[in-house]
């Protein structure tokens, strides 16, 4: 079963790499753009079968180490 | 007084600690990660670097290596424990200081000097510094923006847990006094039993003789007076 | 998997392979090669890896000393600096992928010369770098100089090397190739140096470091062809780099060469495991069986041909002492690196490799180097260029007008923007920080003795005599050296031109590199270890002739180490050599008078070592409180960027008889200093003249602003103002990505 994390800053947290991206976008003319902010994806290609357990198993991997909660959201993707 | 010194996969930092530790008469032992406890002694740092190439988020992978369960473990019964940079982005990343450490505001990784005033009443890892001392010590990370909500802040301002913040040097701009836009200027924090101290500075870089200030050589020679 | 491609003539063609060698690779065969054999022929005598335009020139270059333990030919050079310690260093270009992706191209060019001091059994201890950029004003500059430079910092912060100094230059004739040449010095046990030569027959020859990839497959042929329209298209080509495989891959070699363990060992660099492995067996005089299913892969399906070629970053080839097997692995896995023995050394002289149970290649190890070709390319001597009376360049508005324009020019400016993101720090012990005339590095283990590290070129004055633009960048790099007090002792080249195939071209190769020889002799710098880079040019515009010098020196006692800030408020100003005011191919000619004429300043290299000694004379006794060397710019020019090192002024005045003021103040003039010393420098005056060494008291330090020649006096801050904000202003301005850069995207 494969899965993708999105994992993004949460409301509130600073980007400076997305006010950046924001910036250049400005610049190249690309207007009326209200806001940038940036994340990662990380693919897993997991063993399991039952997309509950593999849910479940997901989400202790992002408490744990894929994500940083004090400034991070997360969702997952199962496909 | 004898310090451990951790060192991860792609810690950088550990002989500079190791020089500082040791000019100021500690003795040093360096513990690999892997190991499943540190050994017995005064005072635990986590040296600076880019363990685990900092992938994924700095300090993160680093956290939840063997010998860190033991490191948080001891910590919470109160050992002495100093991260500096890498090791303050692992001290976060394992909870035993609160906030996040965010890309610095310019984006660039940034490596020179910084003022530091000492904010806190004495702390045993703060040394031989009086409150409200200035030192000029390097900064060389690119992700040492501190952050925390406004609560949070308001708590460790209020209980003086802010120990170091960036100051404006002699000559120089307030603007270019914070290297890395952190929010209230917060360059160390420590925990709530005053026993874990994190900072992104590298007072271990301003000790020795060859080096450009030596403003930080207090700090160290107070540190191994108070564990000794 | 589908048949392997057929060896036809344009196959031939597109491996930059010439009729006549693919001729003599048919007679060294004696048969039709296969496609791998083809490519393993292709990437052992390209230029790149064979040198065979430069080959004839480089042996003219001094290679021996006393004190050098070993000269070019390995990894890196290394020369013997006492106390049982050996310095090891290299210069290598990174050019052509640097332009192509700047971040990903400078990254691995760093942990390319990193892991070629390494693999001599050093513990690398300090990298520069020299990097010239098209003009600034040119659409692609700014994004090359960001990428460059972030490429150059992450590698470098990340293995925990200190990034210590360099150069940094613009020039409208690199707009279509940007030269990045990076360094390393690293210091290891004199009696422990680790050698490429395998021979001891039936020894495992183990792979260490990253799985291999498709990664920079023709790397080695882009680095040695020009680029045309279409080079965006080679884009996909180029390596990534992981600088913490790098730092696993550091420490897991240090760690195995402090046990006897290792025969032979060779960097994975420019065209992989062919060049490691022929290299290996052809210096222990031995063969190689290589069997390509033991090496670690990262992708699928991969070939004899892409696993041989294949220029996937940080990993090395050993030959280790059979008993020796588990203790090595052991060290490999601990760090988490892949280890996988591929193959053996043999007694037959031929390279066989094995995929899939079946021969790919089968090739007599010697001819592989010794008769790769070599080229005496036809050249033509550059014409000389009429030299420039000071009456001949405009004299400015202001003194005063024409400094803080040069002081806040691109090529004058404060590069703190760029060494500001290098950790020039970890290892804590830089003793000399980036912005002196060379950075110091205290060495580990001996307390007080420092190695002083520089690199330098003026490639104008290159274009202008290559012949003595050659020897000045010899004669820049001992003067820096000198400065800060260091005893020179060896330098690394790394020659960057055009298309050797011109001889137009190859002519400033054989002037520069004649010039080089003829410094290196006189000044006691032979040339250790260097790469030669050709084909750096666009659309038949090649850049200005670029010979960079690495070179080291040695401080034995860091207490009598100088900086180039003044020591205090009175202190006298001294120059010390001759200055007749040559503004021939000057930056002052070039930023004021918008010309870029005239013959270069001549480069004397008995008063070079005369001046240089004395020089280095009066910092040995403690006679003087700072140094300078004097270069682009002239003189004025070091001046200030002594006071703005110590937040001290000065006033000057012109002695009687000299050549007029803006010859005097900006004249490019060789062999000069500019101490500062306490007292009224009568003393220090009488010494240099007794030494046959020409002496001048220019005025005091003192205040907060520069007074030259009596003229109202420019403040200090407005010079810093100028000094440090042009380079932070430009990388901040606009077109980091423009439509330009998405065509090379």
């Amino acid at each position: 079963m494969k899965a993708r994390v999105h994992i993004t800053l949460r409301n509130g947290v600073l980007d400076p790499q997305g006010k950046a991206i924001h910036n250049a976008l400005g610049a190249l003319g690309f207007d009326g753009v209200r806001e940038v902010r940036q994340g990662k994806v990380i693919d897993l290609d997991l063993a399991d079968t039952d997309e509950t357990g593999a849910r479940a198993r997901i989400e202790r991997m992002c408490e744990k180490l894929l994500a940083n909660t004090t400034i991070e959201n997360y969702a997952i993707e199962l496909c | 007084m004898k310090a451990a010194i951790v060192l991860f996969p792609g810690t950088n930092r550990e002989i500079d600690m190791k020089d500082a530790l040791e000019r100021a008469g500690a003795a040093t032992e360096m513990v690999w990660h892997g190991d499943a406890e540190a050994p017995p002694c005064d005072l635990i740092v986590l040296p600076g670097g880019f363990s685990h190439g900092d992938y994924l988020r700095c300090g993160a992978m680093a956290a939840h290596s063997p010998v860190m369960r033991d490191v948080v473990a001891r910590a919470r019964a109160g050992a002495p424990v100093l991260g500096v940079c890498n090791g303050f982005q692992m001290l976060i990343e394992t909870g035993l200081l609160p906030g996040a450490l965010l890309r610095n505001a310019g984006l660039n990784f940034v490596c020179r000097d910084v003022h530091l005033r000492l904010e806190n009443r004495r702390l045993p890892l703060t040394g031989a510094l009086a409150e409200g001392d200035v030192i000029r010590v390097p900064v060389a990370h690119g992700d040492g923006n501190y952050f925390a909500d406004d609560e949070t802040l308001r708590r460790l301002e209020g209980e003086g847990r802010i120990v170091f913040r960036y100051v404006a040097g002699p000559d120089e701009t307030e603007e270019r006094a914070n290297p890395n836009g952190s929010a209230a200027g917060v360059a160390g924090v420590v925990n709530d039993a005053g026993n874990v101290l994190g900072m992104m500075p590298h007072p271990e870089d301003a000790t020795g003789p060859r080096q450009q200030s030596r403003d930080a050589a207090p700090l160290f020679d107070g540190l191994v007076e108070a564990l000794s | 998997m589908s048949a392997e491609p057929a060896v036809t003539p344009n196959v031939v063609a597109e491996h930059g392979l010439t009729e006549d060698e693919y001729a003599r690779i048919l007679e060294i065969v004696g048969r039709e090669p296969n496609i791998t054999e083809l490519g393993i022929f292709s990437a052992m005598w390209n230029e790149h890896c064979s040198y065979k335009s430069s080959r004839v020139w480089l042996k003219t270059l001094p290679t021996r000393a006393p004190w050098v333990i070993c000269g070019p030919g390995e990894n890196a050079g290394a020369v013997d600096i006492g106390d049982g310690q050996a310095a090891v260093f290299k210069m290598e270009s990174h050019n052509h992928p640097s332009f192509i992706e700047p971040r990903q191209g400078a990254a691995t060019g760093v942990g390319g010369i990193m892991r070629d001091v390494f693999t001599m059994g050093a513990r690398p201890i300090a990298t520069m770098n020299a990097l010239r950029f098209g003009a600034p004003g040119h659409p692609r500059t700014r994004h090359l100089v960001a990428g460059v430079v972030g490429g150059v910092g992450s590698y470098g912060n990340c293995v925990g090397v200190p990034t210590v100094g360099g150069e940094t230059t613009f020039h409208g004739s690199y707009d279509g190739n940007n030269l990045v040449n990076a360094m390393c010095v690293g210091l290891a046990p004199a009696d422990r140096i680790f050698y490429a030569a395998a021979g001891v027959v039936g020894a495992p020859v183990v792979y260490v470091g990253s799985s291999t990839g498709r990664d920079g497959i023709h790397g080695a042929s882009m680095a040695s062809a020009g680029f045309d329209e279409d080079a965006g298209e080679k884009r996909p080509t180029v390596q990534v780099g992981d600088p913490f495989t790098e730092k696993l891959l550091l420490e897991a070699c240090l760690e195995l060469m402090a046990t006897d363990s290792i025969i032979g060992i060779q960097d994975m660099g420019a065209a992989g495991l062919t060049c490691s492995s022929v290299e290996m067996a052809d210096k222990g005089h031995a063969g190689i069986d290589l069997d390509l299913d033991a090496t670690p892969r990262r992708e699928e399906g991969m070939t004899a041909y892409e696993l041989m070629l294949s220029e996937s970053q940080e990993r090395m080839l050993m030959a280790i002492r059979p008993e020796a097997e588990e203790r090595a692995r052991a060290i490999f896995e601990k760090w988490e690196l892949d280890f996988a023995v591929v193959g053996r050394i043999t007694d037959t002289g031929r390279l066989v490799v094995r995929k899939d149970g079946r021969v790919r290649a089968d090739l007599p190890v010697k001819p592989l180097s010794d008769r790769a070709p070599v080229y005496e390319r036809p050249w033509v001597e550059t014409p000389p260029r009429a030299a420039l009376a000071p009456g001949d360049a405009p004299a400015p508005v202001s003194t005063q007008d024409a400094l803080a324009t040069l002081m806040g020019s691109p090529d004058l400016c404060s590069r703190r923007w760029i060494w500001e993101q290098y950790d020039h720090l970890v290892m804590g012990r830089t003793a000399q920080r980036p912005g002196g005339d060379a950075a110091v590095v205290e060495t580990p283990g001996v307390e007080g003795k420092g190695i002083a590290i520089t690199t330098d070129c003026t490639p104008r004055y290159c274009e202008a005599d290559p012949a003595m633009g050659g020897r000045q960048a010899v004669a820049e790099a001992f003067r820096n050296l000198t400065a800060v007090g260091a005893r020179p002792l060896a330098a690394t080249d790394c020659l960057n031109f055009g298309n050797p195939e011109r001889p137009d071209i190859m002519g400033t190769f054989v002037g520069a590199i004649g010039g080089l020889g003829e410094a290196c002799r006189a000044l006691d710098m032979p040339i250790v270890s260097g790469n030669v880079s050709f084909y750096n040019e666009t659309d038949g515009r090649a850049v200005q002739p670029t010979p960079t010098i690495g070179a080291i020196g040695l401080i034995d006692d860091l207490d009598f180490m100088a900086r180039i800030g003044f020591g205090g408020e009175g202190q006298a100003i001294v120059v010390i050599g001759d200055t007749a005011g040559h503004l021939g191919a000057s930056l002052y000619l070039r930023e004021i008078a918008g010309r870029e004429d005239g013959a270069p300043p001549p480069v004397d290299l008995g008063a070079e070592r005369r001046n240089g000694d004395a020089v280095r004379g009066l910092i040995r006794r403690g006679d003087v409180a700072a140094c300078h060397d004097v270069s682009d710019g002239g003189l004025l020019v070091a001046l200030a960027e002594m006071a703005l090192a110590s937040g001290i002024g000065f006033s000057v005045d012109r002695p009687a008889g000299a050549p007029p003021a803006h010859a005097f103040w900006f004249g490019e003039d060789q062999a000069r200093y500019v101490v500062a010393v306490d007292g009224d420098g009568a003393g220090v005056v009488r010494g240099a003249r007794n030494a046959g060494v020409a002496a001048t008291v220019l005025g005091a330090a003192g205040g907060d602003s520069l007074t030259v020649d009596g003229a109202s006096p420019i403040s200090l801050k407005t010079v810093r103002d100028r000094h440090e904000s042009w380079l932070p202003a430009y990388m901040a301005g606009p077109g980091r990505a423009t439509a330009e850069d998405r065509r090379w995207r």
